[in-house]
């Protein structure tokens, strides 16, 4: 309570001035904090130097002495502790980023589905987002992680997919392009294509709120987005050659190798997410009603247009929140990488404690690498809320 | 005056054969268009390639009572391995003599469950019972009393262990999450950031963080000589972890409370804890009943992180059974009943929580 509204003639006692009151419970509140802290501080100190364990982060320059097994940037085990944890970083991007598409495509699939008029399909996405709710995440990494070793065969009886791509319990291994200079420049090409359908689009709302001329942004930019890279491509000279895996000794050599563990994590991570959101983009579907469609057909939109003007912005008010926080769930899960030994940043941590023995500093880290996930998450949330809040007169 | 009877044979017609019955069914719900049309006979053709050859493998050639070496013969699944492992799965190193009492006390556990599935059964005396039951649970697990032998808690395992972790973790991080959550409403700004500053970094990290500071840092904040055993240490990072989450739910809660139920509270002269034990928190936590199931049920699901601090929960005892080598390479089979197990458990909680939602919206 603040102000007091009538002026008492009587002094309060000082126990019974709410504001007073107030301040001495923060200062007891603070102060017990900061006791406790001190307290678990002091002994922490004394256990370390006991122990001998050094502290500070002068650890992360020195030789790392540990292979990785997969590697984004060039990592050997000469290289520091700093850029091994680098790698692992790279290595939870890598994972949670593939993931995070495929959960979205995936999971807005099973949640439209689920709303389908067909029986058998929607019933089929029911069971499926049941089941693998009800299953948890690590479960599900062993099992897929355990599925390779069972039933895969060595690299030696591998199974031929396609042409060019094997599958054995070495994980999947396919033909790429061998490298040639023009692919950076296909890149370069497909930034400019994503540049220019921006401008177009903005060009193309712009224009529409002047003169109510209906450019067809989404086809266009679609052609802009193939045909750009394309034309780089034939412009290269069309390079067709293939670095194809071939089988020498006991695995493949050349090619792109797609290891089990990864595999088995990203199934994992994607299976046990795409169910959650398929609920999530389930309800956001049903939270717009029905009149909302019927208002916009006696308008005389398109079919399209309904959906892209009139359905979608109002479902993804109600699904972009919870969906964000589905796709911090599935950062912090690849955290399980762990447990079926993929080295992403947890892995790598867990084995820089073993080698140092500075686990306090290590924990520190990942902690600290995760709060910036989730804090960067929660700032887009926080601006998509106000860019998305309903205008209201 | 011309009276219109109605017709004799109108009223006999029936809608045609195709729209009523299992034809008009099947037409309606999977052949309404060409593209549903499509749809179920590629969802068929599918299912026709994927099921048969499954029960082939699962129940057609499947081993049910067999050796693991006989198993490593046939070509169909191995579920021996359950049937062979079944104690140490459920039980882990709990000695087996003992082992009526953590399956009196999972029944215990279930019953109280099951009890309380019927809201019209709740009372004082079910939160009464649930806290004796607790502690019954605790002293059957536990022993040393009434002539029972002690079982070290290092020999905990299976189902009981996960079991454990999940119920005493909700159970401590209920009020907990509830005080916090007061917490973060509170008109005090140092209370307020503490309690926002522990929440918003809890929720930002992963379960596998805590429970690894758990598992190696804890060790080092108390002072020498003192150790704590390792289920108490997983148990209060689980604890910690829940309440943050609670702790959420709790406020969506306290923010649905319209401001004028403190108004009417304080002009009938309350304080700030009875207004809150008495007019806010039982309105609040009604509505939040059901997003408090589902954190329920993600505790039970998160309770398996702590195979990697290697507590054996029922997760760690099937993995080491497959390390043994007569079982060795039968993992689908052994996750699948894992997940059975722990789909069966989930699904109880979640029909639960959905049947709640609909008694309770008012």
């Amino acid at each position: 309570m603040t102000a007091k509204e009538t002026p008492s003639t009587t002094r309060t006692s000082f126990w019974h001035d709410p504001e007073k009151r107030a301040i001495i419970f923060q200062l007891l509140a603070l102060a017990v904090v900061l006791l406790v802290g001190y307290y678990l501080f002091a002994n922490t100190t004394a256990n370390l130097k006991r122990q001998n364990i050094a502290s500070g982060f002068g650890f992360l320059g020195k030789e790392a002495s540990f292979e990785i097994g997969e590697s984004m940037i060039s990592y050997s085990a000469a290289d520091t502790y700093g850029r091994a944890l680098l790698v692992g970083v790279l290595n939870t991007l890598k994972v949670s980023f593939i993931g995070i598409i495929l959960t979205v495509i995936l999971g807005t699939l099973v949640g439209i589905a689920r709303l389908s008029s067909n029986w058998l399909i929607s019933k089929i996405a029911a069971i499926y987002i049941e089941v693998l709710q009800d299953i948890p995440v690590l479960l599900q990494l062993f099992f897929w992680y355990g599925i390779f070793y069972q039933f895969f065969p060595p690299p030696r009886q591998a199974i031929r997919v396609l042409r060019g791509v094997f599958i054995s319990n070495r994980g999947l291994v396919f033909a790429v392009p061998a490298p040639d200079p023009i692919h950076a420049w296909m890149g370069a090409a497909f930034l400019a294509a994503c540049l220019g359908s921006y401008l177009l689009r903005r060009w193309a709302r712009r224009r529409q709120e002047k003169t109510g001329r209906y450019f067809p942004v989404f086809r266009v930019s679609l052609l802009l987005l193939v045909l750009l890279p394309l034309l780089t491509w034939l412009a290269g000279g069309a390079p067709t050659k293939m670095d194809v895996p071939v089988l020498r000794g006991f695995n493949f050599v050349g090619g792109r190798n797609i290891s089990p563990e990864f595999t088995a994590l990203l199934l994992g991570l994607v299976l046990y997410t795409s169910a959650f959101v398929a609920e999530v983009v389930r309800a956001g579907i049903q939270a717009v009603s029905h009149g909302q469609t019927e208002a916009a057909m006696s308008l005389g939109l398109r079919p399209g247009q309904i959906l892209n003007l009139v359905i979608l912005p109002q479902a993804m008010r109600v699904i972009i929140p919870p969906l964000t926080s589905q796709m911090l769930n599935l950062t912090k899960n690849s955290s399980l990488a762990v447990a079926i030994g993929y080295p992403d940043f947890v892995s790598v941590t867990n084995t820089t404690i073993n080698q140092t023995g500075q686990a306090m500093e290590g924990i520190a880290l990942i902690m600290a690498v995760y709060l910036i996930f989730s804090l960067t998450t929660s700032v887009f949330m926080n601006w998509y809320n106000k860019k998305a809040k309903l205008v209201e007169r | 005056m011309t009276v219109y009877e109605p017709i004799e044979e109108f009223t006999d017609l029936k809608p045609p054969v195709t729209s009523i019955g299992v034809l008009g069914w099947i037409r309606s719900k999977l052949f309404n268009n060409w593209y549903n049309s499509l749809l179920t006979l590629a969802t068929l053709y599918l299912l026709v390639k994927v099921v048969p050859p499954f029960i082939d493998w699962a129940v057609i050639n499947g081993n049910w009572n067999t050796t693991g070496a006989a198993c490593h013969q046939s070509k169909g699944a191995c579920w021996s391995i359950i049937h062979a492992n079944i104690r140490f799965i459920m039980f882990g190193f709990y000695p087996p003599t003992e082992q009526w009492r953590p399956l009196l006390a999972m029944m215990l556990l279930f019953a109280l469950l099951l009890v309380s599935r019927n809201r019209r059964w709740w009372s004082k005396y079910l939160g009464f019972a649930w806290l004796a039951g607790l502690v019954v649970m605790g002293l059957l697990m536990k022993g040393g009393l009434f002539g029972l032998p002690a079982v070290d808690s290092g020999q905990w395992g299976g189902l009981p262990l996960t079991l454990i972790l999940s119920v005493f973790g909700l159970t401590a991080a209920y009020p907990l999450g509830v005080i916090l959550a007061l917490g973060r409403q509170s008109r005090m700004p140092a209370i307020r950031y503490l309690t926002i500053v522990y929440i918003e970094m809890i929720r930002g990290v992963p379960l596998i963080s805590l429970l690894f500071m758990s598992a190696i840092i804890f060790p080092l904040f108390l002072p020498e000589g003192v150790t704590i055993n390792k289920i108490i240490r997983a148990q209060v990072a689980i604890i910690m972890f829940t309440a943050a989450y609670v702790a959420e739910v709790v406020r969506g809660g306290l923010q649905a409370i319209p401001k004028g139920q403190y108004e009417a509270a304080e002009s009938l002269g309350l304080n700030y804890w009875q207004t809150m034990r008495l007019i806010v928190l039982p309105q609040a936590l009604k509505i939040v009943i059901p997003p408090t199931v589902s954190i329920l049920i993600s505790a039970f699901k998160d309770t398996s992180l702590v195979v990697i601090i290697a507590l054996y929960d029922i997760l760690k005892t099937t993995q080491s059974t497959l390390s043994n080598p007569e079982w060795m390479g039968f993992s689908t089979e052994a996750y699948l009943f894992l997940a059975l197990v722990y789909f069966i458990c989930c699904y109880f909680m979640s029909t639960w929580s959905r049947k709640l939602e609909k008694e309770l919206q008012t």
